[in-house]
Formats: C-alpha cells, structure tokens, sequence
C-alpha cells in the first residue's frame, strides 16, 4: 500500500503569523482570544474571539487579487505559500497532472456575504460589486490554490462544519494511497469572525461570554477563531527519493456518522470514528500517546468525547494525554483540525505536547489527563486528531512519528 | 396582564411541544412536554421575541443565569420577572 508523508506545513491564525511562531505560542500556552474588533460587534451578546488583529490584506495581495480573494481565501495562500515553500516542491509536467488540492472550510467566504448583505439590505443600494460570486463560493480558496500553484488534479472543496478540514485531509490522504494523486495540498480556513457570522452563532446559545475552557468543570461554551493551516500531502517513496525532510506520516483515517440530531453529540459515533482510524492505521491503542481533542468547551462535546475515549481505549484512556488547543486559538470551525493538526506534529517532532489552557476546575465527567494549563515534554510516535461536527459528522486522523 | 404572560407563555411552549395549549399544565417540566434542547433554544427566541425581552440563558448551563427553566410555572415566573424589570427600567 502507498504511503503517505507530510512534507510542509503552513499557517496563519490568531496565535501566529507562520508555523515557527504558533508552535511558540502553543508551547508557552499563549491565549489569542481577546475583544472582537468589527463594524457592528456593539450589537452582538458574544464579543470575544481569536481574530487575527492587525492583519492589513495590503501587506500580501495586490488590488485586483483583493478584489478576488475573500479574507478565507487570503488565509488560505498564505499559508499554502508557507507549506509549499518548505516542501520545496514545484509544479510542472507530469507532477503538476498528480497534484491536486482539497480544503475544508465550512462558511467560505462570509465577510464577502456579510458586506454585500449589508450594502443591499441596510444601506439599500441595489447594485454589487461583479466579484461577490466567485469571491464568496466556498470551493474559491482551492481554485486560488490550483492557478497559484499550477495544480491539475484533483482539486475540490468539503463543507462539514467543524470536521471539515479533518475531512479534507482524510480525502488528501485516501487519494495518495490509492494512487489516484502523488501529491496533495491540503487543510482549511475559516474567516466567519464578522457581525453576521457570530449573530447566527449566538442564536443556538453554545458561545462563551467570557473564556473558553475545555475539560473544565466551570467551561460555559465554545469561542470562535480564524484564519488556516495548509500542509503537502506527498506519497512516501516519491518524498523519500527527492531528500524531502519528512515532518509525519499520515497512518490512518477514519469517519462516521451519528445518524442521531442535527446539534448533539454521540458517543457512539465518536468512538466508531476513533477506533477505525487506529484499525486503518494498523494501530493498537496502547500506541497512542497523545489526542489532539475537539474539545470545543461546551459542556455537551467535552464530556461526550472523554467518554467516547474512555470506550475506544478502555484502560488505556488513563494513560493517554489528550489536549484542546481551542483554548488557546479558538474554534476555526471548517479551518479547526488544520491548525490543530499543527499541535499533533509538534508532538511528534519535538516531543512537545500542547497544553489545555484555561483550565480551572476539574469535571468528573471529563476525567482524561487534559494537559492542563503547562505544555508537557514527552516522546510521542503516534497521535490521533478529532474532529466531530454539528450534523453528527465525525473525522479522526492518525498520525506516526516519522 | 399577569395572565396574559402566562397564557403567551404556554402559548409558545405548547407550540414546541406540538400540544393544545389546554393540554399544557405549570407544574410540567419541558422533559414531561417532549421539548428537547433545540427546543428549549426556539422557545426562549420566542419568547425575546413576543415580549421583546433579552433571556440570560446558556445551553452549556442551563441552571445558570436567572432565567428557571425548571417547570412551566418557573417559565412564565421568570418572563413576568423579565418583564417588570423591563417596564422599571422605561419607567
């Protein structure tokens, strides 16, 4: 079976402007989340966010590429430049026609919705800029990617909500391995920090007022984030025989649906989704060492996820350390598990686990090793990444030291 | 006007729970009316919408905040409590 390695990785988001600086982050246990900064953002309940301050479109992009690239679209370039860079890999030829790109994102483009809205509803002007289409459709950000970087293969877009990127990178992996593309960018952004955006978040009434504090006994909801974490998918044989350095191995992927409600999470299938990633990967759960959880912070997730934890490892549960990085970078929603993905190969590279910020009261109902508050030392070679949507959708990567 | 309330409220709670309104009782808690957590989320927008009040309510901790949501009774207690406070703060 072909095999398949990660040979870059890219970010931007609240924590870092590039990878180096958001392992940083994540080592010291920094928190991005500060007071939202948006036009409207006095009408909202929820003010609180891991938005990426002093971000000037300007600084990258010129105007004709601004007039294209919604902020999701930008993130994602950005951090496509970064992980291609370090893949040192180019496009051309017979590779170019094995290369493709599949991103997870779940809102696309909503500044560009959230502006247009405004223009035509509120301030009632009946003409648009002739853009917003192909600036708002959610498949924009993997088009960018293809014409910058010449990418002819298979090239598309997945919307599952918060999984969407764990979704994505699962399709990157499968295509790899079944021999359909010898390369793959992959990963996800989300840019839904905008009035509209959280308006429609508050109506369910999962948002934190004040901190997100997964695991956490006292946590009182999920905090949003953005911006988006892109990495090379590259099969094995082919990174090996150019001397790429090899970041991590891409073991397993697994994904089940709940079959079950639209908002709750299943144990059930969480766990079906945990175990099939080991079994894909040839894993036997005492090799796990580290979970990269969903860990949202809302009560419902966090205790559904130990449990379906403690059901797919049994005692090994006990053992394991498994960390939610959204206290530190917020949720990215369809952008979440690329940048939590980040967390997973610092693990396995430096031996450095991510900690679980904000952690304050422990929850019986959440009784897991969450790493709490301080980063760890610890010699790790295989790790899982969680991702578990809205819509009972739920996608686990495995990953191996390299 | 206290009646009112109570007759808007079971109104909108009987609404959810797909019953006559008749067939709404104070001492029920939404559990006994079928009314699951994305309905206790729609009832409570109804309410901010029929009273044009604000419900301190987080589904991460529903027993948090002021707002009762043990019983119908408890309910419709807490929007007459939401609605004087807000005729106090006009007045």
């Amino acid at each position: 079976m072909r095999r398949v390695v990660i040979t870059g990785q890219g970010t931007i988001n609240a924590l870092g402007r590039n990878v180096a600086d958001t392992l940083e982050a994540m080592r010291e246990g920094r928190c991005a989340i500060t007071d939202l900064e948006f036009q409207d953002v006095e009408r909202l309940s929820i003010r609180i966010g891991a938005q990426i301050k002093d971000y000037e479109a300007e600084a990258w992009f010129n105007r004709q590429q601004i007039s294209l690239y919604d902020r999701f679209t930008q993130f994602t370039l950005l951090a496509a430049r970064e992980a291609i860079g370090q893949s040192g890999l180019s496009f051309s030829g017979d590779l170019a026609a094995r290369a493709g790109v599949v991103l997870g994102t779940s809102g696309g483009g909503m500044n560009t919705l959230d502006e247009n809205y405004r223009s035509v509803y509120e301030d009632g002007k009946n003409r648009v800029h002739p853009f917003v289409v192909p600036k708002l459709m959610n498949n924009a950000a993997a088009s960018h990617v293809s014409m910058e970087w010449n990418l002819k293969g298979p090239s598309f877009t997945v919307a599952t909500a918060c999984a969407s990127s764990n979704h994505a990178m699962g399709q990157a992996m499968l295509m790899i391995r079944s021999g359909m593309a010898d390369v793959m960018i992959t990963g996800g952004s989300e840019a839904m920090l905008c009035f509209g955006g959280i308006k429609a978040w508050e109506g369910l009434r999962v948002m934190s007022k004040d901190a997100c504090r997964p695991f956490s006994a006292n946590r009182n909801g999920m905090v949003q984030g953005e911006g988006a974490a892109v990495f090379v998918f590259e099969e094995y044989e082919r990174a090996r025989a150019r001397g790429a350095e090899i970041l991590a191995e891409v073991v397993g992927f697994a994904m089940t649906s709940d079959a079950a409600d639209i908002v709750m999470p299943s144990k059930q299938g969480a766990s079906r989704a945990i175990s099939g990633a080991m079994q894909d990967a040839r894993l036997n759960p005492e090799d796990i060492c580290y979970i990269n959880a969903h860990g949202t912070g809302t009560a419902a997730n966090d205790k559904t996820e130990c449990a379906a934890v403690a059901d797919a490892f049994g005692h090994h549960a006990d053992d394991l350390m498994i960390s939610s990085t959204k206290s530190m970078h917020g949720h990215l929603i369809g952008g979440t598990g690329a940048v939590e993905l980040l967390a997973c190969i610092m693990a396995l590279r430096d031996g450095v686990i991510a900690p679980t910020i904000g952690y304050e009261e422990p929850d019986p109902e959440c009784a897991l090793d969450v790493v709490p508050n301080v980063a760890r030392s610890a010699k790790v070679d295989a790790v899982l990444s969680n991702a578990f949507a809205f819509g009972g959708l739920n996608a686990v990567l495995a990953l191996r030291a390299a | 006007m206290s009646d009112s309330i109570k007759d808007r409220v079971i109104a909108i709670i009987a609404e959810q729970a797909v019953l006559e309104p008749g067939d709404v009782h104070p001492e029920q808690t939404l559990d006994d009316l079928g009314i699951d957590s994305l309905g206790v989320v729609e009832s409570i927008f109804a309410i901010e919408e029929a009273f044009d009040v604000s419900v301190p309510f987080n589904a991460n901790d529903p027993a948090s905040g002021d707002f009762d949501i043990s019983s119908v009774a408890a309910i419709i207690a807490a929007v007459e409590g939401l609605v004087a406070d807000q005729r106090t703060a006009c007045a």
